[in-house]
């Protein structure tokens, strides 16, 4: 039995959900939400300084532990405010869920005060949407919202719901049971074994992993099968993390900023295997000459996602995990020796390493902390090392968009699937901060570290106060060039060196600020001892900023000149006299 | 889509979709707004309320272009699209839908209703 207003109901619903933390700012609209929210026992409230963070903090929730997170905004300003964080989230297939006030319903259409067209303005970034016409629609709504959000190809939801409806009474002699994801269908036998002949009788075959191999929890049956069928790997931006950095398989990210090895044995290669990836302009480069010699199988959980850019010789629509776990004794059988190798592979995995040994990555710095890939490769270790990891699980890396994104996506060691948080594909800025507190709250004995940009801090940077409140463990590593890298680079590379508009004249003092946030802070410039300051930051309580100044002049490198195919690279070549002797310098050495 | 394979195809005449959709104000800015966006004119639409009104039929007379595959794909996905079937078609059902309001049309618009 439920008796009380639409507000309660929403709450119970939410309640029964297992929500534990709703991310939000009031307004006149929501005020009905928020009173039973102040009610409830066993959701926490974290009151965001601005709704694009609530978003991304629902983000952060959501990204580590797949399951939808839910924020609230109200009408107007409120709802257009959670807009960018939304669209991301559609981008990058995150299941959240915002929950919008709405003035009451018979002053819609009137422009009434804070009347915007929400559901309107959010239809072409959302997976669905509702705008909830009466009380009684609220029972199913709620339950349906978390039954879309996460299932099949995940997506942000957003229910709109009017302030009269919100203190409507109701009464339920039920409530409706907590939506449960539907079970997806499995896949194609016939397809899988297609797949597997495909495979072994291939020469030079790549396996690509995107996003949703990590977010289907296929990372390791995606490396069992890399191994058994002897496939080298490489992962997209959001697919970092399948295969440790050392794996002989591992030929690291493709695309802009891939490793050279990568983009250049996609041109080699005769079979291209994508699993749970889209091909985005980013990872292919140029379309017509990414992997032209190549077959194409590609599996993924979306159908429209398959020959949507490049026609497939085989698609299989279906979740990775399950395709990849079919694909396995197949592969093996296929290989006539459980376990071994497909035939003939030998040349193509000699090629392989000779490849990788010409083309090491090249990180100069990795050892001090002070360089823009120093403070990365450092931090990674520190994490890696000591007390951190002995809790079993490592720490969560989030980035903002920039060159220090790219640097962390190129020189971390060793991601981790769902412990590697970045905004792949709408690529916004200020999406760290806020991400990383939402992050840190769903998983209070991990350390979190946000790698941010100068620009991008001050995107969302209100968010330290939020921070400092709830004593997120966070640690913001910031990477301050004094202006817009990334812009800067292409201005440099592309436009004539004619670096306009992407520097800042006023330099900011982030301490000074973190400070007045209430959030400790430190210069990594200014200490004596910059490692084990470092240290001592990573492993402080509560929140902490880390400002190392860097020089906007570096560019991050190779770099794929947008609009060029991936093979015409520019830059990250060895020196000559390098090649085959510092291999150790690649990723995952040193 | 720009720069794929698949846009240089020109179209080779119409295609009919027949969508079930549920029926409530959202859906057709659902489903026009998927081909807007992505850059697919409609060229004849038509939509009539089935089942005492719980689902509507729409019908879109659409190129027959390259990326119809892709189109379709997507509106399946659509939350409120219960089904979607494609017919081959002609100019002839264009102005069929025209000839529905004929008899409506020819007792001259309406004055009094306050717009
Ligand atoms: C919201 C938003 N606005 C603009 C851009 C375009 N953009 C991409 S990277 C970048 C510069 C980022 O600067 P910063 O965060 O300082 O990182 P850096 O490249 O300097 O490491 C800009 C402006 C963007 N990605 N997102
Ligand atoms: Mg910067």
């Amino acid at each position: 039995m439920f008796e009380g207003n639409g507000a309660e109901l929403v709450i119970r619903l939410l309640e029964r959900q297992g929500v534990k933390r709703i991310p939000g700012i009031p307004g006149g609209a929501n005020l009905p939400l928020y009173d039973a929210l102040g009610a409830s026992r066993s959701i926490r409230h974290i009151l965001a300084r601005h709704e694009q963070g609530a978003g991304f903090m629902a983000q952060g929730m959501a990204r580590t532990t797949g399951q939808p997170a839910v924020f609230f905004a109200t009408s107007g300003p409120g709802a257009t405010n959670t807009l960018t964080a939304i669209a991301d989230a559609k981008l990058d297939s995150v299941p959240i869920i915002c929950i919008t006030g709405q003035v009451p319903s018979q002053l819609i259409g009137t422009d009434a005060f804070q009347e915007v067209d929400i559901y309107g303005m959010s239809l072409p970034v959302t997976k669905h949407n509702f705008l909830v016409r009466s009380v009684a629609e609220l029972a199913h709504v709620i339950p349906e919202a978390f039954r879309i959000a996460s299932p099949g190809r995940p997506g942000p939801v957003l229910i709109d719901i009017p302030k009269d409806v919100q203190t409507a009474r109701i009464r339920l002699s039920e409530l409706p049971e907590p939506a449960q994801p539907d079970p997806v269908e499995a896949p194609d036998v016939l397809a899988l074994s297609q797949a597997a002949q495909m495979i072994c009788a291939a020469k030079r075959p790549i396996l690509l992993l995107g996003g949703g191999v990590a977010s289907s929890g296929a990372s390791s049956v995606a490396r069992k099968l890399a191994e058994a069928a002897s496939l080298p790997v490489t992962m997209s931006l959001l697919g970092l993390g399948a295969l440790p950095d050392a794996h002989p398989l591992n030929l690291g990210m493709l695309g802009m900023h891939g490793t050279r090895a990568a983009n250049i044995l996609l041109e080699e290669c005769d079979l291209l295997l994508v699993a749970g990836a889209r091909l985005d302009d980013r990872a292919t480069g140029r379309l017509e000459r990414f992997c032209s010699e190549a077959k194409l199988i590609h599996i993924d959980i979306d159908q429209s996602e398959l020959d949507k850019l490049k026609l497939a010789h085989l698609a299989i629509t279906a979740d990775v995990g399950a395709a990849l776990a079919g694909l396995l004794p197949l592969v093996q059988a296929e290989a006539g020796q459980i376990g071994g190798q497909c035939e003939g592979r030998g040349p193509w995995l000699a090629r392989v390493a000779q490849c990788k040994a010409e083309n090491p990555s090249q990180f100069p710095g990795l050892d001090n902390p002070l360089t823009p890939y120093g403070l990365v490769r450092c931090t990674g270790e520190l994490l890696a090392s000591s007390e951190f990891s002995s809790e079993g699980e490592g720490a969560i890396v989030v980035t903002d968009v920039g060159q220090h994104q790219m640097r962390a996506a190129q020189a971390y060691p060793d991601l981790k699937p769902r412990a590697w948080l970045t905004s792949g594909g709408l690529g916004t800025m200020g999406f760290g901060l806020p991400a990383a507190i939402g992050a840190a709250l769903a998983n209070p004995a991990r350390r979190v570290v946000c790698f941010s940009g100068d620009g991008s801090l001050q995107m969302n940077i209100q968010e330290l106060a939020t921070a400092a409140e709830t004593g997120a463990n966070v640690t913001v590593v910031l990477a301050d060039n004094g202006g817009l890298g990334l812009v800067q680079q292409q201005q440099d590379l592309f436009y004539g060196r004619r670096i306009f508009a992407s520097d800042y004249r006023v330099r900011i003092d982030f301490v000074k600020i973190a400070e007045g946030f209430g959030v400790r802070a430190l210069d990594l410039n200014l200490s004596r001892a910059p490692l084990s300051d470092l240290e001592r930051a990573l492993k402080r309580e509560g929140p902490c900023l880390v400002r190392v100044p860097v020089a906007a002049e570096d560019n991050v490198y190779p770099i794929v000149p947008p609009g060029a195919a991936n093979i015409d690279m520019i830059g990250g070549e060895p020196a000559r006299d390098m090649i085959g002797g510092e291999v150790c310098a690649a990723k995952g050495g040193n | 889509m720009t720069g794929s394979a698949n846009d240089k195809i020109t179209p080779k005449g119409f295609m009919a979709l027949r969508l079930t959709v549920n029926n409530h104000p959202g859906v057709m800015s659902h489903v026009c707004g998927l081909f807007a966006r992505r850059a697919f004119n409609v060229e004849g639409i038509l939509v009539t309320p089935q089942q005492g009104g719980d689902t509507s039929r729409i019908w879109l007379v659409v190129n027959a272009d390259a990326r119809l595959g892709q189109m379709i794909r997507q509106v399946r996905k659509l939350y409120d699209v219960l089904e979607v079937l494609a017919f081959e078609a002609d100019e002839s059902s264009l102005e069929r839908m025209d000839e529905c309001m004929a008899g409506w049309e020819q007792a001259g618009p309406c004055a009094e209703i306050g717009a």
